[in-house]
């Protein structure tokens, strides 16, 4: 067993390292503002279809109810998810992910680390799997799942997904008791950078934007641009005049999916959308999520032949 | 005879699903086994995170084998029937026999089913029972199409017996069977192989696994409470909590944890709540004190510092826990002791259900309906309004926001801090009582009349949106609110005008009816009902329903009976009441009570207004009525008078139908000739002298005396006198005189709904 990690950093690191040891792509985070490490294409588009992958990545996530003005000792509203998709997953899914803990310090004979039922469901996403939340000496430390629909399309094969929240997984590690006091490099280093250094006054800003100044008249015109250019993407005949090629645009699609729901959390941390309205707003963005899965589905990445 | 062992070794498997599962498995491959022809001696199954074991003795080694003939159709039949029939009879065509019958030559099958082995039999029933296992969830992984709980590893299935032990081979979707197991994840994980079932539950056991979900359970109560106790303190018992745990660990260990003392002033259920609900753990009670002072965690794992670091991450993630329900705790003190306002405004925001308006206009009219009830519950009707109008505050409150499982409670804890009275304090907490039919109803009267109100409110709120229960659908728990009431009302003895008063209620919701509903037919059937009762109720009814909707639509007609939407709405009233009245029913057929005599008393009485009195509508009253009637139709008298009253009764009906009147005035002692006639006068003039006055007195049980001692004098008349007399003067003089007889009796009870003897 390695020594214990002494920063944020070096925990990524490390988890990189050793999911790249197991034969995983270390993907970047997607250039999009996401609410979960499961919206990253590489996730959601890529547990449907036949093709096997294997990928593992830091997403950035934001969810602006969440913001607490950086006080909170553990809430914010833009944090880090570490999130690993093998299709098929693999027999010995469990015995990875302990070894991942491992990795990071968390050694098993020490602690007492457990699964406990939690299925997930997205309902944004059209998306649900079962699995558990571990629990490390009754922490919990990742989101353990086993997809079966995305999309509304069932998943075959079935892909094992994890998600590592790292503020939390790393302030544990680190035995640090608020999130902006966490090392986030080498507490040795030249110039040592906290958590807070780095994100403290983000966290202040964008609190007061996310709650008291988004404009939301913009931000609903916004989630309808956004609706409306994925349908016309959708909607585009799959044959390219200018290059005579099937270019099914499913991507480009996908992000205006991923807009809208970004939009639409924005909108609800602006406190503008009522309770019976909001299941409405989420079966809009499940509808563009659908049809982005369909369209999937008919590619070459998605397994359909080429 | 061979004993089988069978153990699904998988991911880890939910703990609220174990105890099921291994019922499951057991039922299962059993049945199976005997539908095959095996039997056995005795089977147990047991669950742990990761498995279900069954283990099956004295089992027998082969099925018998089978011979079985059956008829077919006759020789020359049309081809289609005759493959029809080696289609059901599983045989091909050369197998047939022809014999002679009655009619001519028919085919005979004879089908022989050879003995089977028991591992060739278990091996089909086992595959079968993996792949239609009835998990409440269940769920594919890999490239694979099985579905199981979690991903399943292996299948153990041996067969044991003097001479050894034998794999029994069998493979699902590409998990062969073996004799190997695995021991606990941390603590042992090497596959071992068994050969019997006591082989692998101590092997288990060396593997630190403890097979048995109810060993595991003991072991954490004993070990949790001798900790405690050589402490001074007690564990809070919880069965539930207990089980899960259990459940969620196959080497349970032991650990007891302090409470940072920050916390040790909230709430005892908050905390409670908070370390049951999210973290799993026991609360640990100091007996002097009252307060929930520590806590027990149940681990997995045995480390090499005995626990020291697990105790402490827990400790951690506890105080986190507990410093988020400080914060609303204390957030939510200081929105109580201004008053709560801030809360019963955003209950306005707050959709109770979207045909029935706000949280803030529901409380509204349960505040004016318990106003209305306070004083026939003995509660101050300013009081009752008052806590019916704070009983939900608590629902904005952050803490039951995070845990709403507290509702009620926090609201008692609010109220306090308010400074209310305690009555209406505890109208916070009680007035969702009962809840179940076991639960403790409310005695406290102001407590009474919110509880009161606030079901009647919900009953006849969905009702008039009819949304009533159907089947097995009660989405509302409407079954669970009327029940609620008629215990609130009868285990507190009260006297009310139920009926008539949940008749009214329903008035006010008359506006939420919509308006765009077809009212043609209901209203058309409610024209026949109102007849049924008396016109006074049916006037403020309108005026009620008429306010509610003006309020509601702005809506400018003339409020009058005749509105149909009105109509609709008494309707609909009417129609919850005969519902009430079946709960009823139910309700006392639990205690003995039979449903005739039920309906004999729930019937209107004779000659009352509108048929609604007192006796039928306080449902106290009703009660005690049906309960003397009952006891009366006990007793030899009450027996034979119902033969009396049903045969007097059915002489004039037919006659009444024959004659095309109705007698019911003028029978005349004058025209008595037989001695028996006359003891019958007297003996009705002396029931009437009694009668009317003990039912004016609700007393019921003289009243049915009196009614029971017209026995004799009823028997005395049909055996000497002659009904039917040549002479029509004496006719219709004693058929008034039956008349005389069934007005009687149906002033107590109408007994003609009673199912006798006849």
């Amino acid at each position: 067993m390695a020594d214990k990690p002494r920063s944020f950093q070096e925990i990524i690191l490390r988890l990189q390292t050793y999911w790249a040891s197991k034969g995983c792509a270390i993907l970047q985070p997607y250039d999009m503002e996401v609410g979960a490490g499961t919206f990253h294409p590489a996730t959601t588009l890529r547990a449907l279809g036949s093709n096997h992958w294997a990928a593992a990545y830091v997403q950035p996530s934001r969810r602006p109810t969440d913001g607490r003005y950086g006080e909170n000792p553990n809430r914010l509203q833009h944090f880090y998810q570490y999130q690993v998709l093998i299709k098929p997953s693999p027999p010995d899914f469990q015995e990875l992910y302990l070894g991942s803990l491992s990795e990071i310090g968390i050694d098993a004979d020490k602690h007492d680390i457990r699964f406990v039922e939690d299925d997930w469901e997205s309902p944004t996403l059209g998306a649900w799997g079962l699995g558990w939340e571990v629990w490390c000496d009754g922490m919990e430390v990742s989101q353990f799942t086993y997809f079966q629909q995305v999309g509304g399309h069932d998943c075959k094969p079935i892909s094992g997904e994890l998600t590592y929240g790292l503020e939390r997984l790393a302030m544990y590690v680190l035995g640090v008791d608020h999130v902006m006091d966490m090392p986030f490099n080498d507490p040795q280093a030249p110039i040592p950078l906290s958590y807070g250094d780095v994100f403290q006054q983000a966290e202040r800003e964008y609190s007061r934007w996310n709650f008291d100044v988004a404009d939301t008249d913009k931000l609903l015109q916004h989630f309808l641009d956004a609706e409306a250019e994925c349908q016309r993407i959708l909607d585009a005949p799959a044959d390219d005049p200018k290059t005579g090629k099937k270019i099914i645009m499913v991507h480009p699609a996908y992000d205006q999916c991923i807009k809208a729901s970004h939009v639409f959390n924005l909108l609800d941390a602006r406190g503008v959308i009522s309770v019976t309205e909001r299941q409405a707003y989420i079966g809009r963005v499940r509808a563009l999520a659908k049809a982005c899965a369909d369209a999937f589905v008919q590619t070459e990445a998605g397994g359909a032949a080429a | 005879m061979p004993d089988l062992l069978i153990e699904l070794f998988s991911e880890e498997i939910p703990a609220r699903m174990q105890t099921r599962a291994a019922d499951d498995l057991r039922k299962l491959v059993t049945d199976g086994l005997v539908e095959a022809g095996l039997t056995y001696a005795g089977a147990a199954a047991f669950s742990t995170p990761r498995r279900l074991a069954l283990s099956i003795d004295g089992l027998t080694a082969e099925s018998k084998p089978v011979r079985e003939e059956r008829k077919g159709p006759k020789v020359g039949a049309p081809d289609k029937a005759i493959e029809g029939f080696l289609r059901g009879a599983g045989v091909a065509r050369e197998d047939l026999e022809v014999r002679d019958d009655k009619k001519g030559q028919v085919y005979f099958a004879v089908i022989e089913k050879p003995g089977r082995i028991a591992a060739d039999i278990i091996a089909e029933v086992l595959e079968k029972s993996v792949r239609n296992f009835p998990w409440p969830k269940s769920m594919r992984w890999g490239t694979g199409n099985l579905k199981w709980v979690r991903p399943l590893h292996s299948i153990l299935c041996i067969l044991s017996d003097e001479a050894g032990t034998e794999v029994v081979p069998l493979d699902v979707d590409g998990i062969a069977s073996g004799n190997t197991t695995r021991g606990h994840r941390f603590l042992a994980s090497d596959a071992f192989s068994v050969v019997s079932f006591d082989d692998y539950e101590a092997k288990l056991k060396r593997a630190n696994v403890v097979l048995r979900a109810d060993e595991r359970a003991e072991a954490i109560w004993n070990e949790a409470t001798t900790q405690a106790f050589a402490l001074g303190l007690e564990v809070v018992e919880d069965r539930g909590l207990l089980t899960e745990v259990a459940g969620l660990v196959e080497w349970p260990v032991v650990l007891l944890g302090k409470i940072d003392d920050d916390f040790l002033g909230l709430p005892p259920e908050v905390l409670q709540t908070s370390m049951k609900e999210h973290q799993k753990f026991f609360s640990v009670r100091n007996p002097k004190t009252g307060r929930i002072e520590r806590f027990v965690t149940v681990a997995n794992m045995e480390t090499a510092d005995n626990g020291a670091t697990i105790l402490a991450g827990n400790q951690k993630v506890l105080a986190a826990r507990l410093a988020d329900a400080k914060f609303f705790w204390e957030n939510d003190l200081r929105v109580a002791k201004e008053g709560m306002e801030p809360w019963l405004d955003s209950l306005s925001n707050v959709t109770f259900h979207n045909k029935l308006g706000s949280q803030k206009d529901r409380i509204e009219r349960i505040a004016a309906l318990a106003r209305e009830i306070a004083l026939s519950v003995g509660a101050d009707p300013d009081l009752a309004a008052q806590a019916a109008r704070v009983a939900k505050a608590d629902l904005s409150s952050e803490m039951v926001y995070e845990f709403p499982e507290l509702q009620g409670l926090m609201g008692r804890y609010y109220a306090e801090a308010a400074d209310l009275p305690a009555d209406v304090a505890a109208a916070c907490e009680e007035h969702y009582s009962p809840l179940g039919p076991s639960d403790d109803v409310p005695t406290a009267p102001v407590s009474v009349a919110v509880a009161l109100a606030d079901k009647i409110d919900t009953l006849t709120g969905f009702w008039a949106i009819d949304e009533k229960p159907t089947g097995s659908k009660d989405p509302f728990a409407l079954r669970r609110a009327a029940l609620g009431v008629i215990r609130l009302v009868l285990e507190n003895g009260l006297t009310l005008r139920l009926f008539e008063r949940m008749f009214m209620a329903s008035a006010s919701h008359v506006g939420h009816i919509a308006a765009d509903e077809d009212f043609g037919e209901l209203a058309r059937a409610f024209d026949v009902l109102a007849e049924n009762l008396p016109a006074e109720l049916v006037a403020a009814f309108a005026e009620q329903a008429d306010k509610a909707v003006r309020e509601r639509r702005g809506l400018d007609e003339p409020a009058t009976k005749d509105r149909a939407d009105i109509k609709f709405g008494m309707a609909r009233a009417s129609d919850l009441v005969s519902f009430f009245h079946d709960r009823l029913k139910v309700f006392l057929r639990d205690k003995g009570i039979r449903h005739d005599i039920i309906d004999a008393c729930i019937s209107p009485i004779q000659g009352a207004p509108g048929g609604v009195t007192p006796a039928n509508d306080d449902l106290t009253l009703l009660v005690k009525r049906a309960e003397a009637l009952a006891a009366t139709l006990a007793t030899d008298d009450g027996e034979n008078l119902l033969q009396g009253f049903k045969r007097a009764n059915n002489i004039l009906s037919q006659a009444e139908e024959k004659d095309g009147v109705e007698y019911s005035y003028g029978a005349d002692i004058k025209f008595a000739e037989h001695d028996a006639e006359k003891a019958l006068f007297a003996a009705l003039d002396a029931a009437d002298a009694k009668i009317a006055p003990a039912m004016e007195a609700e007393d019921f049980s003289t009243a049915m005396t009196a009614m029971a001692a017209l026995r004799g004098p009823i028997d005395g008349f049909f055996t000497d006198v002659q009904v039917n007399a040549d002479s029509q003067v004496l006719r219709r003089n004693r058929l008034n005189l039956l008349s005389r007889i069934r007005n009687i009796c149906l002033s107590v009870a109408d007994l003609t709904k009673i199912e006798g003897t006849s």
